[in-house]
Formats: C-alpha cells, structure tokens, sequence
C-alpha cells in the first residue's frame, strides 16, 4: 500500500478542479454537513426533477478527498435516476468502510472506484463520505421513500 | 533522507537506562532516581545527540521500547504528538506489571495484606505526584480519569453548591447575573464544561480574546474580570498556539474581583517545572497520559482550604462519611472526590512517569523542548507558503508548533508525513473557536517530548516540503 494507491491521480486531478462546484438554483434541499473531528464541512443543494436528480451543487472546504469525492460523486449521480444514484451510493459507501475488503464495482463506481484506496486509512473514511451523505440527507428531506428503499450510509457515518 | 542513516541500529536497550525509582510505603518519601548515562555508544533511528543538548536524547530513546518499531512499510517511527498522548518509558510500563503482579487489591477497604499494599502504594504514589506539581500537601490531589474529568468535576461542584445543605458551600453559588470568564484560546475540555455551568445555573459565560500576535488580548481585561466574575478559567500552555499565559496576571486580576482560578495545565505539566503553589492557582487540571504516564487517570489540585469546603460532583462509594436510608454525608478530600474504585495501578505508574521526569529534571525538559521548538519554527517558516500558527520559539512558548501550509490542506500533509513514518496530529485539535478566530478550519500540530530528536525536527521540515510538492503546491 502506497501513498499513491490513496492519491490517485484521478483523486488529485477531481480536487484542483472539482466538477459542479458552486451554489445553483432551483434547489430542493440544502444541507449544511460538517465532519466534527477537523472541521471540514459542505453545504449542497439537490435538484430531483422527475425522479431525475437533475442537478447538485455545492459549496466545501476541505481536504482533498473530500473534495474529490464529493466532485466525482456529481459526476456519478447527476442525470441518473434517484434508484440508481442511490445504488451508487450504497456500492460506494460499502467500498470505502470495508478496510479493504470490498475492491469496489466499476460498472456502478465508475472513476468513483479510485476511492477504494481510502478503505485502508479509516481516520480518512469520513473525509470520502462526506459529499455522499450530504447528498443522502438532502434527498431523504425530499424523496424519503427513496432512501427507505435503497439504503445505504452506515450508520457510523450518517452524520458525518 | 541521511537523518535515518546516521549510527547502527540500537540494540534493544536496558529496561530504562534511568534507574527505576523504587515506590516507597512513607507518604511524601521519594526515593531519587540516579541518572546512569545509558551506553553513548547506542545511537536510536533518529541519530545521536546534538552537543550541548540538555538531555541526553540517546540513552533516553533507549527507555522507550515503541521507538524501536517502525510504521507504514518499515520506516523508523517518528512520533511528534506527544501533544495528544505522549510514549510511556518501560519503567513507566513496568510499575503498572509490577504493581498488579506483586501488590494489587482493593484500595481504602479491607484489613488484608493486599489491601494494604495497595492502598499505601496508592498513597505514596498521590504524594509524590502533589509534590511533583508543587502542591502543599497530597490531600490537596485528587485523581480523576482524565484532564476533562478533572475540569468537569470544578465545574460540576461549584453548580452543586446551589443545593447544598452544607452552609460551607454558599459561597460558591453561582447563578443568574454571575460571570464566568475563560479565553478563546481553550481546548473544549475548558470551554464546553463552563457553557453548561452557565446554561444550568443562569450565568455568563465571557471570554478574553486573541491578538493578531497569537496571545491573550488583555486590553478588555478591566471590564471583563468585574464584581460579577466568579470563575476564571485558562489554559496554562495553548495546546495549539503553544502560547504560556501570563498566569500571575490573570490571578491577580481574579483575586482583586474574588473569583476563583481554574488553570488547564495539560500541556504544561509534561513539559515545564511547574509549582500550583507558587503560581497561586485554585485548582490545576492536568492528565496522565500526556506527561508519559498511562490513560485512564488525570489529576486535580485544588486548594486544601476550597476542597474541603467545595460539594462533591460523582457521588458513591468511598466518598462518603455516613450513609442513612434517607440522606448521607460526605468524607473530607481528595476521598470527597474520589467516588468508586480509582484507578489504582495507573496512579503507581503515573508516580513512576513524574519520577522518570524530575530525574531528567523539568527545567532540561523545558529547554530541550524549546530547542526543538525553535529548529521546527525556523525550518517551516523558511518554506514558502507554511505559515506558523503561535509565537515565535522562547522561555513563553511551549514544545509544539502547529502550521497550515497554503494550498495543502492538513489532512493532506498530515497523510504525507504519516507515509514517511512521521505522526503528527491533524485538525481542530479540539480548539475550535481559536482556528476560527484565525480564519482557518484545521491545521497540522507537530508536538515534541523528551524522546524527540534534532534529525526528528529535520525530518518534518523535509516531509511537509515532500507534500508541498506532491500536492503541486510549491
């Protein structure tokens, strides 16, 4: 295991240049997350348009695999259906708190699977989860049958 | 990197190369630990000594035995959060095994041998940890769990004192219209227990805050240390800024109004020589676990003459004097304090751990602390975009430096120095209003303790230049 197995190069690229970053409107939802053990936090808005997560958006401050995280996470969930993007959530949130045990789907994961790194540092498990279950929390206040259905989040890790 | 390259590696070392202070059954007798050298010939991963340094960091690697381990694929530990729980020496480590193996019973009950022997070890061990702070008498230390405990059990009596029956207790009511004055510099465990003081009892919270130059604004200290002030609390030495507050101020200031004084001194203690009776204090918060001691105990020094007036905070066993059916009066302290079985075998090596410091003696602590402080000062802030959060090295300025580094966020540079082998603690370091008051969210703290060495300080300036670079910062 190597600093580099961490930082992909993915990683880096995602948090110098985050994907949908910035505060839209029309919104749904807004959340305001904060990881209490350094400080980082998120706000981010969803946008569900016909089942559709049609737009989110956010504005953060953190390390740069929370950045990244939250960047790919757009990448992964916007345009998709609510199930799906779900779907996406729970195979991701599975591969980061499984200590390495679960390499992670490419199929479903996409670039998201350069993550899996980050199972083998916990104290950096929350910093990956960030953006994802701001993103939960903020659909549950809209589509609360959504999250009922699908899942996903630990528990541990459900108020980042 | 030539730091990790410099002598052979160390042989597993003697048990501690400074003797093993014997426990003595008289209370208030300490047997004086001779220092012996350790074998200058034993160099540790980290290199030998700096000529002139005022502790002899070779012999004393040698008493540690987690310093011989490496970390992350093979690579010599270099352990500098000694400011969030410091490395035990094996003396420390073995009057915890010894204690238990030979001594261990139940303490303040019982007539049999062991209960003896562990109740008189018990005691020696508080009387040589009171006179280790200075404190005038080890009735005036009582053992909690930890440092946060310690604070809460202040916080928590003086909230007490409003439904005492005992008439000794009035003086500390506190309630509506009252004032509780700390700074914005304090770790949580000296913040959150007055926020809720004030919310059960009515009262104020207020606060000093900080200068632009990192240390305590005093310019409002008029107005904020009044009549109305009942409790000033502060830390002694900032955990994040390494600033030592000017203490006999602040006391001098709290006397004039009568308020109490309430000091933090967790990250002094290990660090410092430090005298509570000459600093003029009323009660002294410190822990175990920092000052190369074991988890699980802390300690509180309060004055003899508030103790035995102040009610009790966790009530039960062993804290009282008569029970009835109905109602129950309370023992004199520190047993007052002390509610339950205390933490018995961790007390004995807390005595061994402020041995092991007084025979290094903590004015060498101090200086060796302040020599690394300023190589790391100096280092970091000759890298472009490292900005040093803290005042510059000297006598006032404690062994720690925490720093952010522009474009790099501290989890980021943290994670870089922990794949060289370098821990460091990354974050709020439970002082959030102080990073805020910075304009900041975390930063990286590098802490220093007895064990640290010169190549140590080298190697941190050259793994946060690695994460600059790595991040495409610099």
């Amino acid at each position: 295991m190597s600093i580099t197995d961490l930082y992909q190069e993915i990683i880096l690229d995602h948090a110098r240049a985050p994907h949908h970053h910035g505060l839209r409107t029309p919104f749904d939802a807004e959340v305001h997350h904060v990881n209490p053990t350094c400080g980082d936090e998120v706000t981010l808005r969803v946008r569900l348009t016909d089942g559709l997560v049609a737009d989110v958006s956010y504005d953060s401050m953190g390390c740069s695999i929370s950045q990244a995280s939250t960047s790919v996470m757009t990448d992964l969930v916007i345009g998709r259906s609510l199930p799906q993007a779900m779907a996406t959530l729970a195979s991701f949130d599975e591969m980061v708190t499984s200590r390495g045990t679960v390499p992670g789907d490419e199929e479903v994961l996409g670039d998201a699977v350069a993550f899996a790194g980050v199972a083998r540092y916990p104290a950096r498990v929350k910093c990956a989860l960030l953006g994802w279950m701001a993103f939960r929390a903020a659909v549950a206040q809209v589509a609360p049958e959504a999250i009922e259905k699908v899942g996903g989040g630990s528990p541990q890790s459900d108020r980042a | 990197m030539s730091w990790r390259q410099t002598g052979t590696s160390a042989s597993p070392g003697p048990a501690c190369t400074h003797e093993k202070p014997a426990v003595t059954v008289e209370m208030g007798v300490r047997t004086g630990a001779v220092v012996t050298g350790g074998s200058p010939a034993q160099h540790g991963p980290a290199g030998p000594n700096t000529p002139g340094s005022p502790l002899d960091v070779v012999a004393i690697r040698g008493d540690f035995p987690i310093l011989r381990r490496t970390v992350r694929d093979g690579k010599p530990l270099v352990y500098l959060d000694s400011g969030a729980t410091s490395q035990r020496p094996e003396c420390v480590i073995d009057a915890e095994q010894d204690f238990l193996t030979d001594h261990y019973g139940a303490v303040k009950r019982g007539a049999h041998a062991l209960a003896e022997e562990a109740s008189d070890r018990y005691e020696a061990a508080r009387a040589t940890i009171a006179t280790f702070i200075g404190a005038a008498s080890p009735d005036e230390l009582v053992f909690t769990k930890n440092a946060t405990e310690s604070l809460n059990l202040v916080a928590y009596s003086l909230g007490n004192a409003a439904s005492s029956q005992d008439p000794a207790a009035a003086r500390f009511r506190i309630g509506p219209g009252d004032e509780i004055l700390v700074t914005e510099m304090e770790h949580h465990a000296n913040l959150v227990p007055w926020q809720e003081l004030c919310r059960r009892s009515g009262a104020s919270l207020r606060w000093l805050g900080l200068t632009d130059d990192f240390r305590l604004d005093l310019s409002g200290m008029a107005d904020l240390v009044n009549p109305r002030t009942r409790v000033v609390a502060f830390t002694h030495q900032s955990n994040v800024l390494g600033t030592v507050n000017p203490v006999t101020e602040l006391v001098d200031a709290a006397r004039r109004v009568g308020a109490l004084t309430v000091l933090d001194a967790c990250q002094s203690v290990p660090h410092r020589p430090v005298d509570v009776t000459a600093l003029g204090v009323d009660f002294v918060a410190f822990s175990g676990h920092k000052m190369l001691g074991p988890t699980g105990i802390g300690g509180l020094y309060g004055r003899q003459e508030l103790l035995a007036a102040l009610p009790p905070f966790i009530t039960g066993g062993s804290m009282i004097e008569e029970v009835f059916m109905d109602h129950s009066t309370f023992g004199a302290p520190p047993a007052r304090f002390e509610a339950g079985t205390p933490p018995v075998s961790q007390a004995v090596a807390l005595a061994a751990a402020a041995d092991y410091l007084d025979t290094l003696g903590m004015d060498a602590v101090a200086a060796h602390g302040q020599e690394l402080t300023t190589l790391a000062i100096a280092g970091l802030s000759a890298l472009p975009g490292v900005r040093i959060l803290g005042p510059g090295a000297g006598p006032d300025r404690g062994s720690l430096v925490a720093f952010v580094v522009e474009g790099v966020h501290p989890h980021d540079v943290g994670q870089i120095l922990d794949d060289a082998g370098i821990a460091v603690r990354t974050g709020h370091h439970c002082a959030w209003p102080l990073h805020r008051r910075y304009g900041i969210a975390a930063s990286v703290r590098a802490s220093f303790a007895v064990y640290n060495t010169v190549g140590e300080v080298s190697a941190l300036i050259d793994g946060v230049a690695s994460a600059q670079r790595f991040f495409g910062s610099r």
